[in-house]
């Protein structure tokens, strides 16, 4: 479905991240396609989550360059907030604003990121609720909200600002197994739509059905990467055959 | 007399309390002048401090440090009376009123920057994360998200450190604040009986009794579900 002359949507080569003597990230090279969905494994630690947050800086990158949508993320002219809204992000633990209404939270940025007037912002953000099917708890605080709807109200608040790729740090690992299906259907109607996403689960039966590809990281490099049905059923490496056979349990 | 009747006649004379009320309810008034006053400087100067100190510029944040520690540790009355007396030597001539004004300020500055900064720290990273990752700058995640939720922590903390400083305004006396107290003393050296400092104690009630209630009501007004 994607033209291999298209440019990537995330480029990211010899990425180098350190939390002091710890080297989490190792020279990773990492592209995703438009309209591609990756799915990231590996045991916890490995990086997949520094990676992430590498992309769109919330993590200071030590080394490499990171483009999105060719605009070069290291460069020290780039508008990272500018660009920051053009990477939709999801969190495992929601980060909902307490004080504010579900509407409230997706309206924010809106309002002082993009400088749209109340009206018009509000009229984006009930579209964006609607999206995620929750259009009826626009007027609800997110403690009033289970955890697979503050997810949801999360996707929406990330959509609102139109992203180019949106990035998912095990965004169903905090939710309750019946909560789970409600975010998964979801990002699957994302998928449909269209966007270009990038997802650090153990989700196995969505990475199956869904994911274009998926990279099984450890120890802060790219051990494998390729289809879900190889990954999962014939992968070459034997730690990553030892990863899926312990996850499949 | 019985000791009854001297009890009477010492703290509760009716005589003298119609004599010197007007003087107790004007001490009132510029006691309760001088608290709101140092409320609301104070309570902004602690709020100014902890968004200036979440900028985490190091030569700010040890002046801001040793301002809070000093303030503190400091007790009251030795500021008054070091600005009071002192300023003049140098050649600035503040009013007594002003140097109460000033040192309750600083010290409830001092205590709220510490109670506001604490509120800072307390909001999860993951609310500086969510915000930062759709575009909002520093400032404005401080703004919009993080100093709403700072200051719903601090309110409880903060009240009570409200009123124990505002009752300080009664140090004031020392240099010459006309404020409840001193109006009481001056009607006891005149009358050479306790009632009017009994009238005081009841002047303080009403003055303070309301702003406890005002208290409770705001904590439980922000005391609202954490998600």
């Amino acid at each position: 479905m994607t033209l291999l002359s298209d440019p990537p949507i995330l480029d990211v080569r010899g990425l180098v991240k350190r939390f002091g003597a710890l080297e989490v990230l190792k020279e990773i090279d990492f592209a995703v396609a438009a309209q591609e969905l990756v799915f990231v494994i590996g045991p916890s630690g490995s990086g997949k989550s520094t990676l992430l947050r590498c992309c769109n800086r919330l993590e200071e990158p030590d080394g490499g360059s990171i483009r999105v949508d060719g605009v070069d993320l290291m460069d020290p002219k780039c508008d990272i907030n500018a660009m920051r809204r053009r990477i939709g992000m999801v969190f495992q633990s929601f980060n909902l604003y307490p004080h504010m209404t579900a509407l409230g939270n997706v309206t924010l940025a809106l309002r002082k990121v993009i400088g749209r007037n109340r009206r018009d912002a509000d009229a984006a953000g009930r579209e964006a609720l609607e999206r995620v099917g929750l259009a009826d708890k626009a007027g609800a605080y997110p403690a009033e909200l289970s955890g697979g709807q503050q997810q949801r109200v999360a996707i929406a608040r990330a959509l609102s600002l139109e992203p180019k790729i949106m990035l998912f740090d095990e965004p169903t690992s905090s939710l309750d197994p019946e909560l789970v299906g409600s975010v998964l259907a979801v990002m699957r109607d994302m998928r449909r739509a269209g966007m270009t996403m990038v997802v650090v689960s153990h989700e196995m039966r969505f990475a199956r059905e869904a994911a274009d590809r998926v990279v099984f990281m450890e120890a802060g490099r790219i051990v494998e990467e390729g289809p879900p049905a190889r990954i999962f059923a014939a992968a070459e490496n034997a730690r990553t055959r030892a990863f899926v056979a312990e996850i499949a349990r | 007399m019985t000791p009854l009747e001297r009890f009477v006649d010492t703290f509760l004379n009716p005589r003298l309390m119609a004599r010197y009320w007007p003087d107790i309810a004007q001490g009132m008034l510029v006691t309760v002048e001088i608290a709101l006053a140092v409320v609301v400087t104070g309570v902004a100067l602690g709020l100014g401090l902890a968004v200036l100190r979440s900028y985490r510029v190091r030569p700010v944040n040890a002046l801001i440090v040793v301002f809070v520690d000093v303030f503190r540790a400091l007790p009251p009355l030795v500021l008054i009376l070091i600005i009071y007396f002192g300023l003049p030597n140098i050649g600035v001539n503040l009013s007594s009123y002003a140097v109460l004004w000033l040192v309750l300020s600083l010290v409830l500055g001092a205590f709220a920057e510490e109670i506001f900064w604490a509120g800072i720290l307390s909001v999860r990273k993951g609310q500086w994360d969510a915000a930062r990752s759709t575009g909002l700058g520093f400032g404005r995640t401080l703004l919009y998200v993080v100093l709403p939720q700072a200051v719903r922590l601090a309110v409880p903390p903060l009240t009570n450190r409200t009123i124990a400083i505002t009752k300080n305004t009664a140090l004031g006396t020392v240099i010459g604040v006309a404020e409840i107290i001193n109006q009481a003393q001056t009607a006891v050296s005149f009358s050479g009986n306790a009632t009017p400092l009994m009238m005081g104690a009841v002047a303080y009630i009403l003055v303070f009794i309301p702003v406890v209630l005002i208290g409770a009501h705001v904590e439980r007004r922000f005391a609202w579900r954490r998600a």
